[in-house]
């Protein structure tokens, strides 16, 4: 698969790439000699190094870049790689279907489960017909009611979060943006069945927590997951929006952050030079991972479920309690 | 989901009074953006006239000209609301701390000390019970002049022990929002996290029949309107505050078209269904004892 969209720090990765190209190419007609071949060999040892030395070291803002690559696998992608069928649901019954949140019953393996996820679309087209990604009160709505469906009929629910944030228009606040995020807060806290969250690129704040309460929540190894963009953070703290670096990095919202502050449970490996360069191995370790928890989560009757959900949201958070006279750190 | 929006309040440079500071405004000087300047006269920032600050004191820190509602503070809400002398203050024990090391123009934690010297508050939430026209209630509010009122982890947890407190005795809680903030960005995702965790509280309260009213005042925004303060049984709001989820200049900047003059203001939030009722401050008490009344027998 080749990659149109390069990132400036993978530059030393396609140099190489580009060498080992030419030094095939030149050799595609003969049996290339000893030499020669030791140099490919020792070529392709170099960039799967590269590889990992740059993506192991990514910076905040370099992850940033990462999990909204153009090329990065999105919600319909997993669809087709991860499942065997996706029966899609639209629409919220109250006003319409947003594009930008899919909904559907979904097979995993013999598992039937239904499905909620974020797509922010590739062609300009699609783009704009899901508004990047960004939902509207209709979508959280429409999610929302899927999830009491599966409560209903007893199957367990997959969140993919990929959102740069929930839509700030006109219409989103007309509709109630924030009444419908809190309501999916406070009624996702009390779906009776297995909920499993996976931030598969952008984890954008309250649009990404609308879809984000569950029993068991993870990151794609190169995502983010934040309480605002590093640009609105950039243009409220520093004034300016040019400081999104600093603003990224000063958030630690990466997955080993979140995973160090008790926030979430797991970070996914991605393949070698992230998910970008390898849609079907990243769709087969977030399989295996889905498939697991879902075994392990499903021995538990719903009052446990519950209240193991509600525990888990319930520690969330690091302060001090000064009892009497000694204070005492209360850990995440 | 912070958002940084406020309505500028503008002041009058006037000579400073003799008279004693009250306890919840801070030095005139600084004071350029919310709340009654100290003075005897402020200029209103709803129709621009200089009004006596007594007078607007007296009248509950409203316009006596236009019926602009000011800023009021943690403190004088809760005298203002409850019966006096019946709140007893819960939860002063908790404090918060930097758990990310967050520096941007100034390190978070000096920030917090700050803010702490300049409002007199501890934090941004006030939580305990108390009586309102006799009636036993658990009381929150959010106090917009600590951080924008924002929500970390001390606020998030404070308002869940509030709500996990009135679950536990039966009681009406009633919490008064003022937020510009959001969740608070010093303290990362675990700020994101304190919405998810309030909301189950309220879920929780939710299902045990419990009565939740929220009390929405200037301006309430972002993550704390898309958590608990949209999670009332009955949503309460004070004319002409502001309240949406996203900051009207993230909107305008985003549909690059005028906004509705009226855009996100507690009217146009009734006007699209999402307030129950907006409420004039001076009847604020009679309004919320009156529908408890319906609610808890
Ligand atoms: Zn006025």
């Amino acid at each position: 698969m080749a990659i149109t969209h390069r990132l400036p720090f993978e530059r030393p990765i396609y140099d190489l790439e580009e060498k080992l190209q030419t030094l095939e190419n030149q050799w595609r007609a003969d049996v290339p000699t000893p030499e020669v071949r030791e140099e490919i060999r020792n070529l392709r040892l170099e960039i799967n190094r590269l590889k990992r030395d740059i993506f192991d070291n990514l910076d905040a803002w370099e992850t940033v870049q990462v999990a909204r690559h153009a090329e990065r696998p999105q919600t319909d992608d997993y669809l087709e790689l991860v499942f065997d069928e996706f029966v899609e649901l639209h629409g919220d019954k109250s006003f319409g279907d947003d594009r930008a949140i899919r909904t559907g019953f979904a097979k995993i393996e013999d598992r039937k489960v239904m499905f909620i996820g974020q797509q922010k679309g590739k062609t300009l087209k699609e783009r704009a017909e899901c508004f990047y990604g960004c939902p509207h009160p209709e979508g959280y709505r429409k999610a929302l009611a899927k999830m009491q469906m599966a409560a209903k009929f007893k199957l367990p629910v997959i969140c993919f979060i990929d959102t740069p944030g929930a839509h700030p228009g006109i219409g989103a606040e007309e509709r109630g943006q924030a009444y419908n995020i809190a309501l999916n807060l406070r009624e996702m806290s009390r779906i009776p069945t297995p909920i499993i969250c996976v931030v598969i690129g952008e984890g954008g704040s309250g649009g990404a927590l609308g879809i984000g309460i569950g029993d068991h929540i993870a990151m794609l190894q190169h995502t983010y997951y934040s309480v605002i963009s590093p640009e609105g953070c950039a243009g409220i703290l520093w004034k300016h929006s040019k400081y999104a670096n600093l603003a990224a990095k000063a958030l630690k919202f990466t997955s080993k952050d979140l995973l160090k502050l008790g926030v979430i449970d797991d970070v996914i490996q991605e393949p070698l030079g992230a998910a970008h360069r390898d849609h079907r191995s990243m769709a087969a370790t977030l399989k295996s991972f889905l498939v697991r928890g879902f075994k392990s989560l499903s021995g538990l009757k719903p009052n446990e479920l519950l209240d193991r959900r509600y525990n888990k949201f319930r520690k969330m958070g690091v302060f001090e309690e000064q009892a009497a006279t000694e204070l005492v750190a209360k850990p995440a | 989901m912070p958002m940084s929006d406020e309505s500028p309040v503008t002041e009058i440079p006037v000579p400073a009074s003799s008279e004693p500071t009250l306890p919840e405004t801070a030095p005139a000087v600084k004071r350029t953006k919310r709340g009654v300047p100290e003075g005897l006269w402020i200029r209103c920032d709803g129709c621009k006239a200089t009004v006596y600050k007594k007078e607007v004191e007296k009248q509950l820190n409203v316009c006596p000209e236009c019926q602009h509602h000011f800023y009021v503070s943690g403190q004088k809400r809760i005298e203002q609301l409850l019966d006096p002398d019946s709140f007893e203050e819960w939860f002063t024990d908790l404090r918060s701390v930097d758990p990310l090391g967050f520096v941007d123009r100034k390190p978070y934690a000096e920030r917090l000390k700050d803010e702490q010297k300049r409002t007199g508050l501890r934090e941004a939430c006030i939580a305990g019970r108390g009586y309102l026209r006799g009636r036993p209630l658990v009381f929150a509010l959010t106090d917009s002049a600590f951080i924008m009122g924002s929500m970390g982890s001390v606020v998030g947890e404070m308002l869940t022990r509030s709500i996990e407190k009135a679950t536990e005795l039966n009681l009406p809680i009633v919490i008064v929002s003022g937020s510009g903030g959001g969740a608070r960005m010093h303290e990362g995702i675990l700020s994101l996290m304190q919405m998810g965790k309030v909301s189950a509280a309220l879920a929780r309260l939710h299902e045990a029949g419990g009565l939740f009213i929220s009390v929405l005042t200037n301006p309430t925004m972002g993550g704390v309107a898309a958590s608990f303060a949209s999670l009332g049984d009955l949503i309460l709001a004070e004319p002409n505050a502001l309240v949406g989820f996203a900051g009207p200049r993230v909107v305008a900047a985003t549909v690059k078209q005028e906004l509705p003059p009226d855009f996100q203001t507690s009217e146009f939030m009734q006007k699209h269904g999402f307030v129950d009722r907006v409420v004039h401050r001076a009847d604020l008490r009679s309004e919320i004892s009156r529908v408890i009344d319906y609610c808890v027998r």
